[in-house]
């Protein structure tokens, strides 16, 4: 994982939740839930910066790291929502990558 | 449902607890007023922090900028609870609370959660199913209204501020919190007015 600039995402940007998947090399603890990696969203708003909770949950030093309000449309990430359903996520910078337009309209379900 | 509480648990609680105090890294009297605090706190807080914000306008930015300040202002210690969010029902937006990788709560203005907010079920089908969910619950949206599901994943805990009902001009701070559940402050049911002389049938 990179470390976090301080250039961050302004509200609006299009993002996509990098497609990691850490519990596949060991122990690990994610506070990013397994349906989002992947997709693209709408950063809402910064909520603020807070420790690392991957390195809290080891008692390493954790760094703190920003925190994102992200909005997703509900399908195509579940296929039993209605169109104009939303999720609204708190999401860690360093799950989220840019993504334009083109990137949104293809993405796939994570394995 | 969650998971099943296993006839070992109190005993692996117990060497935690032994474990952590012996450490340092909490005391038996910080545990004690963690859970006091806790034991204080009930929906009836959020209750009130919502009817408010249907009397009061400046109230209800200060609710919607920084619930953890409108909290406070209203005497209740938020001293090492998460931030707390409020989300802002319209006529076209209704907001359901969960947490689908455990069970994250604002028990500073609700108190303990109930079991089924922990249960596999709830947490499952909250994100994939919300129309589903909120039918069986018995809550039905009018045309034209939106849902938003918030996962609450991370460090901040998320209260619904809902729209106040219909039929209810002219009540007082009271009689409107009476109306807020704890459901309603989650998002799974919507509050209703109960009409006047039915309050005590």
């Amino acid at each position: 994982m990179t470390a976090p600039g301080d250039a961050g995402f302004a509200p609006g940007s299009i993002v996509r939740v990098r497609n990691d998947w850490p519990e596949r090399s060991g122990p690990c603890h994610v506070r990013t839930p397994h349906y989002l990696r992947g997709r693209s969203g709408t950063v809402q708003r910064l909520l603020g910066r807070f420790p690392n909770p991957e390195d809290l949950a080891f008692g390493r030093p954790a760094p703190s790291r920003a925190l994102y309000h992200v909005l997703f449309e509900q399908p195509p990430v579940w296929q039993e929502g209605r169109p104009g359903d939303e999720l609204l996520v708190e999401v860690f910078e360093h799950w989220l990558e840019p993504a334009g337009a083109e990137s949104r309209a293809a993405t796939g379900a994570a394995s | 449902m969650s998971a099943p509480v296993r006839s070992d648990s109190p005993g692996k609680l117990a060497a935690l607890i032994a474990a952590l105090t012996a450490k340092g890294i909490v005391t038996e009297d910080e545990l004690e007023a963690s859970e006091a605090q806790t034991d204080r706190a009930s929906p009836e807080i959020g209750a009130r922090m919502v009817a408010r914000a249907w009397l009061d306008a400046a109230w209800r930015r200060l609710l919607l900028s920084d619930g953890t300040a409108a909290a406070e202002a209203i005497g209740v210690s938020m001293a090492g609870a998460p931030p707390l969010g409020v989300l802002e029902d319209t006529a076209r937006r209704h907001h359901l609370i969960v947490c689908t990788l455990c069970s994250c709560y604002p028990r500073a203005v609700l108190g303990y959660p109930p079991h089924w907010y922990k249960s596999f079920a709830y947490r499952a089908r909250a994100v994939r199913d919300p129309r589903g969910l909120l039918a069986e619950w018995g809550t039905s949206l009018a045309d034209g209204v939106e849902v938003r599901v918030v996962d609450s994943t991370a460090d901040y805990r998320w209260m619904v501020l809902p729209v106040r009902p219909a039929g209810t001009e002219g009540w007082d701070e009271d009689r409107l919190t009476a109306l807020v559940t704890r459901d309603v402050l989650v998002g799974v049911s919507l509050p209703q007015a109960i009409p006047a002389g039915a309050e005590s049938g």
